[in-house]
């Protein structure tokens, strides 16, 4: 009886770090950036606090899934912030000045959204163009279209459920936005763990030739990461146009830094093949509550910034540190 | 007077190298001498690299001694080696290509003047080196689109520069034709004429009566024969060259079965690296491939298995042409690759052993398109305990042996139960006891009837294994041997055809 209570004491152990992947570092980072937090600050840990931190985190959590992928097979997506400029602006001028319903506007600009990742995956599979150089180019053309839609304007006047979707908290705490987000992370975690093309993503990154000549599909894969990425760039971009009741095609400037911060503060390799979502969500979350946290301390958006950049590179420093 | 009254440039004695258990030189002498080549011969594996290596500075000898001019010599960097005056000119040549010949000749070591790099110093001299070598070229020239035997004597004039008393030339005909390597060969006579001492490394046999003063024939890390003339018969130098080394267990060779598993017709690749290859392997037959490096042997059996392209001809898999577009392509018809590299094409290093087996199984591990890290686990675990892998499912590929990264790389095919398996290199860097163990693995695939591919650059290998030898020489096929035909003589002389 007891061994066998010791044993599954053991098994849950080993799941909860397995689950981790790695990912313990930041983990702790985290931790101790709330417990630190919590004593400087009176308003840190109110429920209220934490609530407004899932909001602020939606767009850079959804958009930093699709990020981990890409980072996984050992590429990169620097079109993620101005896909979402694009998209939304899109979505804005199908809906505002077509006259299209809003619904029907969000799905076009999400397909609008997975062309564009198809296009860069098909740049770099077929031409053999570096990821960087493909979805920098793409950066810069979704950047131009979404400016060209509307000659650089922004659009406002959407629909009044479509903001409180944003705001109304359900059964008291759940925005749609923060579901979204939520569901998003869900359904990475899922397919990286549980499905054979999850499997595939690490092995790729791993080495890709071994995983072709394991039979595994990397071209497919490889457009597939790319299309997921800047469809979740797309939804991101719903998400913000909900959070701000208004589009623009300045919106999203400089996420991709972010998103890519995020990504690498959680322990998900640049060189691809390790890493994992549970990561990323604590990369997120450590970005949201730094941010957080400073504001509440008063600190100028500028330190902000410089205190940051600090924490990612200590971040990344500490991991390779670890990995001698 | 001959090179012999002269004092050596270079002197030998009793070199020795040791990587951990394994022996690969055995105390070479060796003595080069002003104005001679010295051809150093040997099968891939002889020692020939390592002992270059040695010389060159690159590798550290674990015993021995070396002279310069009579004084010890013992480089601790290839730099400086290149100081005391040695050349190394490598097979993959090391110009940078969108530099000028003159930048090249003096990389790394420009010549200054108040300040600035002096660039008309540095173009004058780089022009006088080339001029020495017959060579006119203007040294302001970049080096893209420059032939390979002019890079070779670019390189070359870029140790003499150094002043190089002594060059070591590792194959460097391989990439060259008929009317090249003659242009090389008359800049050797120069140099010599110079006194500079020259090591010729070559597979080329035939060339050797043309260039070669003194030939020194090397196996198995040691000097097996020394002849005081280039002008020695071909079959001479080859029976050296492979000669009786240790006695090795094979183990008994199962008979084929009669009907044909395997077809590959007039197969050619897109860069004529193989060209009208054919043959055809029955059920239960394991086919070796016989070759020097650079015969077309890995680019044949990679595109048998979908790896490389193919620009012309059929593979036909029990009697229907599949012809293989990618490997994922070959796998689903039953072929498999355990490919020559095994850290860089066989296995993800720093992932798991049960990861890297389940990557080549993912469509049978999964249920109901759910893989959980238990199933992948469970999975390889069986396998790991079929082949004896040392190791634990968890842990990385890369700790692991040779022997035993090689048995993970058997394991993760066989799980698929294959038709057809191509070894590229099976025992290459693994040692004797994993070796019998794969050799085992290969006989039980022929008696379940696996129509089995052996490329092997391992001589005695491929004669201690296979029913039937493919000899290649330059991409095409010289010859099919029958075992009982086959011995090592018969396969050289084909393979340097």
């Amino acid at each position: 009886m007891l061994a066998s209570v010791k044993d599954d004491n053991r098994n849950a152990g080993a799941g909860v770090f397995s689950v981790l992947r790695g990912a313990t570092g930041p983990l702790i980072g985290l931790i101790l950036l709330c417990i630190f937090l919590s004593f400087a600050t009176d308003k840190f840990m109110s429920a209220r606090n934490l609530l407004n931190i899932l909001d602020q985190i939606t767009v850079l959590g959804i958009m930093a899934v699709g990020m981990t992928l890409v980072i996984l097979i050992g590429g990169i997506d620097l079109a993620v912030g101005s896909v979402m400029a694009l998209t939304m602006m899109v979505m804005g001028y199908l809906s505002s000045q077509i006259g299209l319903p809003l619904g029907a506007g969000i799905l076009l600009a999400l397909a609008v959204a997975a062309v564009t990742g198809a296009i860069s995956g098909v740049l770099i599979t077929a031409l053999g163009v570096p990821a960087f150089i493909a979805t920098l180019a793409m950066m810069s053309v979704a950047r131009g279209l979404a400016n060209m839609i509307t000659d650089g304007q922004q659009i406002v006047g959407f629909p009044s459920w479509f903001s409180l979707l944003a705001y109304t908290r359900f059964g008291g705490f759940l925005t749609l936005t923060v579901a979204i987000m939520l569901v998003v992370f869900v359904l990475g975690w899922l397919y990286l763990r549980y499905t054979p093309g999850g499997r595939s993503l690490y092995a790729i990154g791993g080495n890709q030739e071994v995983a072709r000549l394991a039979g595994i599909n990397v071209s497919f894969y490889t457009i597939g990461v790319y299309v997921v990425s800047g469809l979740l760039a797309g939804l991101a971009g719903v998400v913000l146009a909900m959070r701000l009741d208004s589009v623009q095609p300045t919106a999203g400037v400089s996420y991709e830094l972010d998103t890519i911060a995020a990504v690498v503060i959680g322990g998900t390799s640049l060189s691809g093949g390790k890493g994992g979502i549970i990561g990323t969500i604590i990369g997120v979350l450590i970005i949201g509550v730094l941010r957080n946290g400073l504001n509440l301390l008063g600190v100028s958006p500028f330190l902000q910034a410089v205190v940051i950049g600090v924490v990612i590179a200590l971040a990344v420093a500490a991991e390779a540190v670890k990995q001698k | 007077m001959t090179a012999q009254d002269l004092t050596p440039i270079l002197s030998l004695r009793q070199i020795r190298k040791v990587y951990g258990s394994l022996q690969v030189l055995h105390g070479i002498d060796l003595d080069v001498r002003p104005g001679e080549v010295v051809a150093l011969l040997g099968e891939n594996g002889a020692g020939k690299s390592t002992l270059s290596k040695i010389i060159s500075g690159a590798v550290q000898p674990s015993g021995g001694d070396m002279t310069w001019f009579g004084a010890p010599y013992a480089p601790a960097s290839p730099r400086a080696a290149m100081d005391a005056g040695l050349g190394m000119i490598h097979q993959e040549l090391k110009l940078l290509p969108q530099l000028s010949i003159a930048e090249n000749v003096f990389m790394g070591r420009y010549l200054m003047k108040g300040g600035r790099i002096d660039r008309r110093g540095m173009e004058e001299r780089a022009h006088a080196g080339l001029q020495r070598l017959g060579l006119d070229i203007s040294p302001r020239r970049v080096v893209e689109g420059l032939s390979t035997a002019k890079q070779q004597l670019i390189e070359i004039a870029k140790a003499m520069t150094l002043n190089a008393r002594l060059l070591i030339l590792d194959e460097p005909t391989a990439a060259l034709g008929g009317e090249e390597t003659q242009l090389l060969f008359r800049q050797i006579e120069r140099l010599k004429a110079d006194g500079v001492g020259i090591i010729y490394i070559s597979h080329r046999l035939d060339e050797i009566r043309q260039v070669a003063d003194r030939v020194v024939v090397m196996r198995d890390g040691a000097k097996v024969q020394e002849f005081d003339s280039g002008n020695v018969p071909v079959r001479t130098i080859v029976e050296a060259m492979v000669g009786r080394s240790l006695e090795r267990m094979f183990p008994a060779i199962p008979v084929p079965q009669t009907d044909v598993m395997i077809e590959v017709r007039d197969l050619s690749s897109p860069a004529r690296t193989f060209n009208n290859i054919n043959f055809s392997v029955k059920r239960g037959e394991v086919f070796g491939i016989a070759g020097l490096v650079g015969a077309g042997r890995t680019e044949l059996v990679r595109a048998i298995a979908g790896a490389d392209p193919i620009s012309s001809g059929e593979v036909i898999l029990d009697g229907v042409t599949i012809t293989p577009r990618s490997p994922r392509d070959a796998i689903r018809n039953g072929i498999v690759l355990v490919p020559e590299d095994r850290k860089l094409q066989g296995l993800v290093l720093d992932h798991s052993i049960q990861e890297n087996i389940g990557y080549a199984n993912l469509d049978r591990v999964a249920r109901r398109g759910v893989v959980t890290s238990r199933q992948m686990s469970q999975f390889a675990d069986a396998y790991i305990g079929t082949f004896g892998v040392k190791g634990r499912g968890s842990q990385n590929a890369g700790e692991l042996s040779g022997g035993n990264q090689q048995k993970v790389v058997l394991a993760k095919w066989l799980a698929r139960k294959p038709k057809v398996v191509v070894l590229d290199e099976p025992t290459r860097g693994i040692d004797v006891g994993a070796r019998s163990s794969i050799y085992d693995t290969i006989m039980d695939l022929a008696r379940e009837g696996v129509a089995v591919i052996v490329v092997s650059s391992d001589l005695e290998e491929v004669l201690g294994v296979s029913n039937r030898i493919m000899v290649m020489a330059q991409g095409k096929q010289a010859g099919i041997l029958d075992r009982r035909d086959a011995n090592d003589v018969s396969v050289m002389e084909l393979a340097t055809i």
